[in-house]
């Protein structure tokens, strides 16, 4: 059994911020991420982010990524890849670390071994899970072929793996995903075909929608995905026009042969590890759905779980960078060694929260989180 | 296909190749990278079929998250091909319902 101070899982945004403050304040810290290598969903983003100089805006996320790796290893921190948590019970996390190659990365320590399968119960004082979110599902006829991905799939092969999926695409639903997807596939090679989006108004930010535009692919609001088909394939889809109860209006349908269809219509909290740990639940459609309880020091209903990121309601890279902070420096501090600055730092992350969560975009997000907070604060364990 | 030349990242870099059977067929794969994209360079989109109706699927997620992708890699079946990297020799099959016995 190993013993850690402060156990993290997910080596995204929240996951790695949540460990560098662990381990800065002197804590032996390990992060366990089920992917070959750590970064979380900013290994994709070729983009440069928007907002302010102090949320890294106009850095790309993939250099985020390398410099918040980099940041989490000089401090210390320990990061286990292709380490799947499987259980979580009297602060022990039981871990398998999967893997075929004989040349394992796990870093920086050389515990590897050459076995495919190696279990891994790890104690830890506190745990911050940072598990993120996934792309939710769209019902259609033909939804399962092949050729129907996830437009966060879609980003992952050609940004990350370099691999054009399909050929030509088309992408439905018109938020920023769908927006900054669809330009990315045009990047790498693809012709998207059309981007549609069931509501009458593009849900992404104009500046993307225009570069879209300006390469000559029509954006369709108020118009869905009917069918996907083909022989073991995507072949062709059909979509159509809808009305303002959301019917499909007769006669508007119109076939596209296209090779891959994705699906860009948001994403969820991937609540199941947090779900196996007896953290409490609760609904907010605005953050994605379930998410564990919080109070705001990020603590869950089951003392010593912390949450950050987009588990705790899905937002943006730049809230789960602050939350990650939050919630390690929370953690750390009920450990024991609050430090003279740990106050204001804490003022300080609050502050800039507030900042990512205003304006006509975000200020939902907000109210939604405050509510989920007065929740947590009722219910979450007392300091 | 290949994404070989990227306006932002440039063009594909040189990396060891590595070489895996898939059902058979060998394919030339790239050092670190996960089986799903080795296929999916290679054209292929049916990762498996399903135990009732014996539909296929491919690749969904593409993150680990949904289970879609999974073959059966040296003979261990439900592996999650988006997430195992290559490795030389590796023979990959198309998992039939829950893989080898699984039927």
């Amino acid at each position: 059994m190993r013993e850690v101070d402060l156990a993290v899982v997910g080596a995204g945004p929240a996951g790695l911020t949540a460990a560098i403050e662990g381990a800065k304040r002197g804590y032996s810290t390990v992060v366990l991420d089920m992917n070959p290598r750590p970064g979380g969903q900013l290994i994709k983003q070729i983009h440069k982010f928007f907002g302010s100089r102090e949320h890294r805006a106009g850095t790309r996320g993939i250099e985020i990524a390398d410099t918040l790796f980099y940041e989490a290893a000089s401090a210390g921190v320990e990061v286990i890849v292709e380490a799947e948590v499987y259980a979580i019970h009297d602060s022990t996390l039981e871990v398998v670390v999967q893997t075929f190659a004989e040349d394992s990365l796990i870093l920086p320590s050389e515990e590897a071994t050459t076995s495919r399968s190696r279990p891994l119960s790890i104690a830890a004082r506190r745990i911050v899970l940072a598990t993120g979110g996934a792309e939710n599902a769209l019902s259609f006829a033909g939804w399962t072929l092949p050729g129907v991905m996830g437009a966060g799939a879609a980003q992952t092969m050609i940004n990350l793996w370099r691999v054009l999926p399909g050929e030509r695409i088309l992408m439905v639903g018109a938020g920023n995903v769908g927006l900054i997807v669809s330009y990315q596939l045009m990047q790498a090679g693809g012709e998207v075909v059309a981007v549609i989006e069931a509501t009458p108004r593009i849900g992404g930010y104009g500046v993307h929608a225009a570069k879209i535009r300006r390469a000559g692919i029509p954006i369709l609001t108020s118009h869905t995905i009917v069918s996907a088909s083909g022989e073991s394939r995507v072949e062709r889809a059909v979509i159509a026009k809808v009305d303002a109860s959301w019917e499909i209006v007769p006669g508007s349908e119109q076939e596209l042969e296209v090779d891959t269809i994705c699906i860009a219509v948001g994403l969820y909290p991937n609540a199941r590890l947090a779900s196996l740990a007896g953290c409490e639940l609760h609904y907010f459609p605005g953050l994605g759905g379930w998410i564990p309880v919080h109070n705001s020091r990020m603590e869950t209903t089951v003392s010593g779980i912390y949450v950050a990121g987009d588990l705790s309601g899905v937002e943006e890279a730049s809230t789960a960078l602050e939350e990650g902070r939050l919630a390690g420096i929370c953690a750390a501090a009920s450990l024991g060694k609050e430090r003279a600055g740990d106050h204001d730092e804490i003022k300080a992350i609050e502050g800039r929260l507030l900042g990512l969560r205003s304006g006509p975009f975000c200020q939902h997000r907000q109210d939604a989180k405050q509510e989920l907070i007065g929740i947590g604060e009722a219910q979450c364990p007392q300091q | 296909m290949r994404v070989v030349h990227h306006p932002i990242l440039g063009n594909l870099p040189e990396v060891q190749q590595v070489r895996i059977w898939v059902d058979g067929k060998e394919i030339a794969a790239r050092k670190g990278e996960p089986i799903a994209a080795a296929i999916a360079a290679a054209g292929i989109k049916i990762h498996r079929h399903t135990t009732k109706r014996e539909e296929p699927r491919g690749i969904f997620c593409g993150i680990g998250q949904c289970t879609d992708c999974v073959m059966v890699v040296n003979g261990v079946p439900n592996v999650r091909t988006c997430i195992t990297p290559v490795t030389e020799g590796m023979t990959v099959e198309t998992q039939h319902g829950a893989g080898r016995g699984g039927r």
